[in-house]
């Protein structure tokens, strides 16, 4: 059987198609504003017997393809647990939310996530990379060639950027700046994090765990934590091995 | 939210009738969006919708016809308020809460942002010119239960006839005396507003309505805890919410029929829901008329609400008001004691609130509870940590949800509802 997993993200969209538990096909493409379109593409030509969606833009799959939905939290946890049957925590940072999720026997136990705030997100590095001239792909390795010695105090992405333009025109060096910028984002996930009293193994995912100075940082603060190949892919293969469970799966329009 | 034939009626309370059309549409299309949607509803529930959409206008011209008889009408802002004393002296109580993003704007004008979205959507209804119960009201009462409250009464005193109620902060000897005086302090000023005296058997008969009206909706909360549960946790809510605005005697009747169709349902096993919704307790702040959101979310995220430890909800209805007394101060000694029992957050310690927590999740049979949190209610947001462990005792999963009346923050909270759902066994 062949099962496949959607995960439709605030920023890319990833598939995911699995055979007798093994991945055969991912692809990893930009939601841009055009959402329903670039699913369309992306689904064209897949041969599948069954497809779950999950990530925030879940109902379009749900509405217009009738596909049933997950959570991406539900998703991160099963995609993670299969890579590491022995991991216990999950620390998802994506493009607009950041959750922090307890793992028991594969199952979710317990789980944090952001409210309205995009702060400690990809998005608020997205926006600082941009405010400092990087590339979002080039980000985390310029800021792990900076000297951390600028204190940046606000989470917000709207204040910190009002911060740096202050320290770009002090003359701060922008390596500099571009430490501090990943040690504030990071101080604010410990906050969620350490809600949750993380155990070990810890797998860091979502598209932020692509970020080297990320992965880097929160290894000081948590010992050891693992980072999949495909960091971004683990709700699409969460989503495609819920489909092969097979178990119960249900949409919403069932349930009411 | 009715139409035009009231307009004339608006413009004579010197509402500002564009923007009062403005906020009638607004309020309309979330009733829609959340109430209006569901399907397989009770038939009764029709004769509370219109309560709802009549609340800005056949209620306000029945409110205006008391008024050309002589009696008086007593806006209230929080379930402490012993509507029977109001009853008793021919004043007519009714609940002036506001639970539209609308007005929140129209608030921040003049007060800070930071407090929570209750307090600022029913102050900008008044100060907008929006509120038709404003301009008809002869006194408001206020109690001291938060802080964001307390602080905009010292504001409003200025400006209309206003009663503060001092709630105590405890529960011993001392302020139970202290709120006793309180009732008798308030019941004197209505004695001035009415110009007249409390009588023993007129109290003890609007005591016994309110008592009645009590019960009927204790039934109904039983009702509701069937399985399957014959009505939406959303439906009772429009329920409640009709309480704080209907009149008593003709609500009671109503609830009663609705009751009686719940019934009905019940033997021939119609629910709103599929076999599958998960039971749900919803725990903390109030959603006053206008406000469906954490309901609808829940609901149409798989889960079916059956039991609400809210003054939208179990505390409006749960305590009796004692009637052995015959005297006039007796019977205040009665209704002291009701009113002190409702475990508001604003107490210190406030343990009865968690054991009345945990003892309705499980009467209600709940798989989880979700602790409904209005942004900046500081007492029921930190009380929900001690809420959380003391369910943690039985096993009882719940989650928090801070938010406010807009709709921006909708799909991370139903992210967040839908993945707590999932982790329900």
């Amino acid at each position: 059987m062949v099962t496949a997993g959607i995960d439709i993200g605030s920023r890319t969209i990833k598939f995911v198609c699995l055979n007798d538990n093994k991945i055969f096909d991912y692809q990893i493409t930009d939601t841009t504003v055009e959402p329903l379109k670039k699913i369309e593409e992306v689904l064209k030509d897949k041969k599948f017997d069954q497809l779950v969606a999950t990530g925030y833009g879940r109902y379009l799959m749900q509405e217009n393809y009738n596909c049933p939905i997950v959570t991406e939290i539900k998703a991160y946890a099963t995609g993670a647990y299969f890579f590491y049957p022995d991991c216990r925590t999950v620390i998802d940072i994506g493009g607009q939310d950041t959750k922090v999720i307890k793992i028991k026997s594969g199952e979710v136990a317990d789980f944090e996530m952001n409210d309205r705030c995009a702060a400690g997100t990809g998005k608020f590095l997205e926006v600082m990379a941009q405010t400092l001239g990087y590339k979002i792909e080039d980000f985390g390795t310029e800021a792990l060639k900076g000297s951390n010695s600028i204190p940046i105090n606000s989470m917000c992405t709207v204040f910190a950027e009002s911060e740096v333009i202050s320290l770009i025109a002090r003359g701060e060096d922008k390596k500099d700046i571009a430490l501090s910028l990943h040690h504030s984002i990071i101080n604010r996930v410990m906050t969620m994090v350490s809600r949750m009293n993380p155990e070990q193994k810890i797998v860091f995912a979502g598209g932020v765990a692509k970020n080297k100075c990320m992965v880097q940082l929160l290894k000081k603060k948590l010992g050891n934590i693992l980072v999949p190949e495909e960091p971004q892919i683990i709700g699409a293969l969460g989503a495609a091995i819920i489909a092969a469970k097979n178990f119960e799966i249900m949409t919403i329009k069932e349930r009411r | 939210m009715s139409g035009n034939n009231y307009e004339k009626m608006w413009q004579e309370l010197g509402l500002d009738v564009n923007l009062h059309n403005e906020v009638l549409n607004y309020i309309n299309k979330c009733f829609q969006n959340t109430v209006g949607k569901q399907k397989n509803r009770p038939k009764t529930m029709e004769y509370f919708d219109s309560v709802l959409h009549e609340s800005h206008g056949g209620r306000v011209a029945e409110l205006i016809e008391e008024k050309s008889k002589g009696k008086k009408i007593v806006g209230f802002f929080c379930i402490y308020v012993p509507e029977e004393i109001i009853m008793a002296l021919d004043l007519v109580p009714i609940a002036l809460c506001g639970g539209t993003n609308f007005s929140v704007p129209y608030a921040e004008k003049m007060l800070p942002r930071d407090i929570c979205p209750l307090v600022k959507s029913t102050l900008g209804l008044a100060f907008s010119k929006t509120c038709p119960y404003a301009p008809i009201k002869s006194l408001a009462v206020g109690e001291t239960t938060c802080d964001a409250k307390k602080k905009v009464w010292d504001i409003l005193a200025q400006k209309v006839n206003f009663h503060i109620m001092e709630l105590p902060q405890k529960k011993n000897v001392i302020d139970a005396n202290l709120w006793e005086n309180e009732i008798h302090l308030f019941a004197e000023n209505l004695e001035k507003l009415a110009e007249k005296k409390l009588n023993p058997s007129v109290l003890k008969e609007k005591i016994e309505i309110m008592n009645n009206k009590r019960k009927v909706l204790q039934r109904l909360a039983k009702l509701r805890l069937k399985e399957p549960t014959p009505i939406s946790g959303l439906d009772t809510l429009v329920v409640m919410q009709a309480a704080l605005n209907d009149e008593p005697v003709r609500f009671t009747k109503k609830v009663e029929e609705l009751c009686d169709e719940l019934e009905d349902r019940i033997k021939k096993g119609i629910s709103p829901f599929s076999d599958k919704a998960k039971r749900i307790m919803v725990s903390g702040c109030p959603s006053v008329m206008g406000n469906w959101k954490i309901h609808s979310l829940i609901e149409t995220s798989g889960g079916a609400v059956v039991v609400d430890e809210t003054c939208t909800g179990v505390k409006y209805f749960k305590d009796l008001v004692d009637t052995k007394a015959n005297d006039v101060d007796g019977l205040l000694g009665a209704i002291a004691d009701r009113y002190l029992k409702l475990n508001c957050s604003c107490f210190t310690p406030n343990n009865d609130r968690l054991d009345m927590a945990r003892n309705l999740a499980k009467e209600g049979n709940v798989k989880g509870v979700v602790q409904y949190i209005l942004q900046y209610c500081h007492t029921y947001n930190i009380e929900a940590i001690r809420i959380e462990g003391a369910l943690k005792q039985d096993n009882m999963p719940s989650l928090k949800i801070v938010t406010d009346y807009s709709e921006e923050d909708t799909a991370q909270l139903r992210t967040r509802i839908e993945a707590f759902l999932e982790t329900l066994k």
